[in-house]
């Protein structure tokens, strides 16, 4: 089963050390193929919202979800099941000080 | 038997309704036939062969079919108990995932583990029984779609999973144990069912003291029911329970309960509120009771688990052993805590330790305090009851 990992982080905390900045990309090589997508998104402040209503386009700047803790990446990642892909979240530096939603993807 | 179609189908409608079938057809065949020498396997296969007549007709892949067709015909004749219990443990520990709401936990635990009907189940916990349907289908949708395994945790994630599964039970003794009388027959009978799946989790997990332990407590508790209200259907404190009216038999396993798993040498929250209970148990009056015995357990406790209510209920232990005064500084403490902001009992608490002060006054404003927050009538008459004594 695929799931995607929302890795989700207070942007106002200060950014990973450089210990745990390669010790996640040491967690992603080791999942070698089973790692489908893999993204780093920049701050939600570079973010555009779009809606399009009665046949208008509405823009605004800035993030959907106006919360303190935003999505900094996202990964897709083939797992056994649901307690194999938690154990993969508990591993990444983020879950430490934010959260990693764990959501299974649709089959194509 | 549920818990073996589960495994076998991964179907867990398909595996109730088999189950329910096999029961059926048994109860007209051996009635007809007699009972076959094995019923347990003859349930079993019966049940086996329904469910894959049912994916069959599905067509439901012809993986699942094969690696059903596939399974041993002696899987099916009962297997040693040491399979059955396995699969009744998987069965346990995914209603009790942490990836399920807590409450969907409850509800499929009842349903599945303790066989109660969704009705029951919705009677029990007051709602709709289409909300606790929905409840639980939601539960077998998030199982299947979000791949929640149907095995037992892993060794290095016993304990916290063991701990949910505890949580659980203990949360269905405590829902059964506050429906005071007068109220459903069947929300005081949650107790029993909380028991009952005590006594499983024993028979499954002989040497955990956790586990030991809570069985331990809720025996502890239960046995006081009978003497916690009064023939008017008044709530009788602790203090003035007819303690003749305690059921000794269930004291007593509780206290060799408690026994077997202090020997295991591993202490924990359940096993500290066991031995408080315990001790109430022991002292044949109130006034016997071994309160610097329980403020010591209380510290203890509060080391473990120390949320406001644990530290609370310290607070009053040390009034009772040390002196009203020692008790009103730990619950003046507590005041500026805002998880207990509108727990009834903090006031009610400070009130009584001002009463036993002989500050009438102001324990009157802390008692008109409580009764502004007590929860149910019952609590509302017995704290007017409280104001009124003092006048």
């Amino acid at each position: 089963m695929e799931y995607a990992l929302l890795i989700c982080r207070d942007e106002s905390q200060a950014p990973l050390a450089a210990p745990e900045q390669e010790a996640f990309a040491a967690l992603l090589e080791r999942l070698g193929p089973r790692l489908k997508v893999n993204t780093r998104l920049r701050p939600s402040g570079t973010a555009t919202t779009v809606k399009v209503r009665d046949g208008g386009l509405v823009i605004a700047d800035g993030p959907f979800a106006e919360t303190k803790e935003q999505v900094a990446g996202v990964l897709v990642v083939e797992c056994e099941d649901l307690d194999e892909a938690v154990e993969l979240a508990a591993q990444i530096p983020v879950a430490r000080l934010g959260a990693i939603e764990v959501r299974p993807v649709w089959p194509l | 038997m549920v818990a073996y179609l589960i495994r076998i189908t991964g179907d867990w409608d398909l595996a109730e309704e088999c189950a329910q079938d096999a029961f059926a057809r048994a109860l007209e065949r051996w009635g007809r036939d007699g009972i076959p020498r094995n019923p347990g396997a003859w349930l079993r296969t019966t049940a086996r062969n329904r469910a894959l007549d049912q994916l069959r007709r599905a067509a439901l892949g012809a993986a699942k079919l094969s690696e059903l067709a596939m399974t041993a015909p002696d899987d099916a004749t009962g297997g040693s108990g040491e399979e059955i219990d396995d699969d009744r443990l998987r069965l346990i520990f995914t209603c009790c995932h942490p990836a399920l709401p807590v409450e969907a936990q409850v509800a499929l635990t009842l349903r599945t583990v303790a066989g109660l009907t969704t009705a029951e189940i919705a009677r029990a916990f007051l709602v709709p029984v289409e909300t606790m349907a929905k409840r639980l289908v939601r539960a077998k949708a998030k199982i299947r779609d979000a791949g929640i395994p149907y095995r037992v945790p892993p060794p290095h994630r016993l304990p916290e999973r063991r701990a949910a599964v505890l949580a659980v039970v203990y949360a269905l003794f405590s829902e059964g144990y506050s429906a005071s009388a007068g109220a459903d027959l069947i929300r005081q009978g949650l107790c029993a069912e909380a028991i009952r799946l005590g006594r499983l989790l024993v028979e499954l997990m002989p040497r955990e003291p956790e586990v030991l332990g809570l069985l331990s407590l809720m025996l502890l508790h239960d046995a006081r029911r009978p003497a916690r209200v009064d023939r008017a259907g008044e709530l009788v404190t602790l203090e003035d329970q007819d303690r003749s009216r305690w059921d000794a038999v269930a004291i007593a396993e509780g206290r060799a309960l408690l026994e077997a798993a202090l020997r295991l040498d591993h202490p924990g929250p359940y096993q500290v509120q066991a031995a408080i209970a315990a001790c109430h148990a022991a002292a044949p009056t109130a006034a016997a009771t071994d309160w610097p015995r329980i403020a010591a357990l209380y510290g203890r406790l509060a080391e473990m688990v120390p949320t406001p209510v644990v530290l609370l209920n310290r607070a009053v232990a040390v009034g009772m052993a040390d002196d009203p005064a020692a008790g009103l500084r730990l619950v003046e403490a507590l005041e500026a805590d805002a998880q207990l902001r509108d727990y009834h009992l903090l006031p009610a608490t400070r009130a009584d330790l001002l009463r036993r002060l002989g500050r009438l006054d102001e324990a009157a404003a802390a008692y008109r305090e409580a009764l502004r927050l007590a929860p149910t009538d019952a609590e509302r008459r017995f704290l007017t009851r409280r104001l009124a004594e003092i006048g």
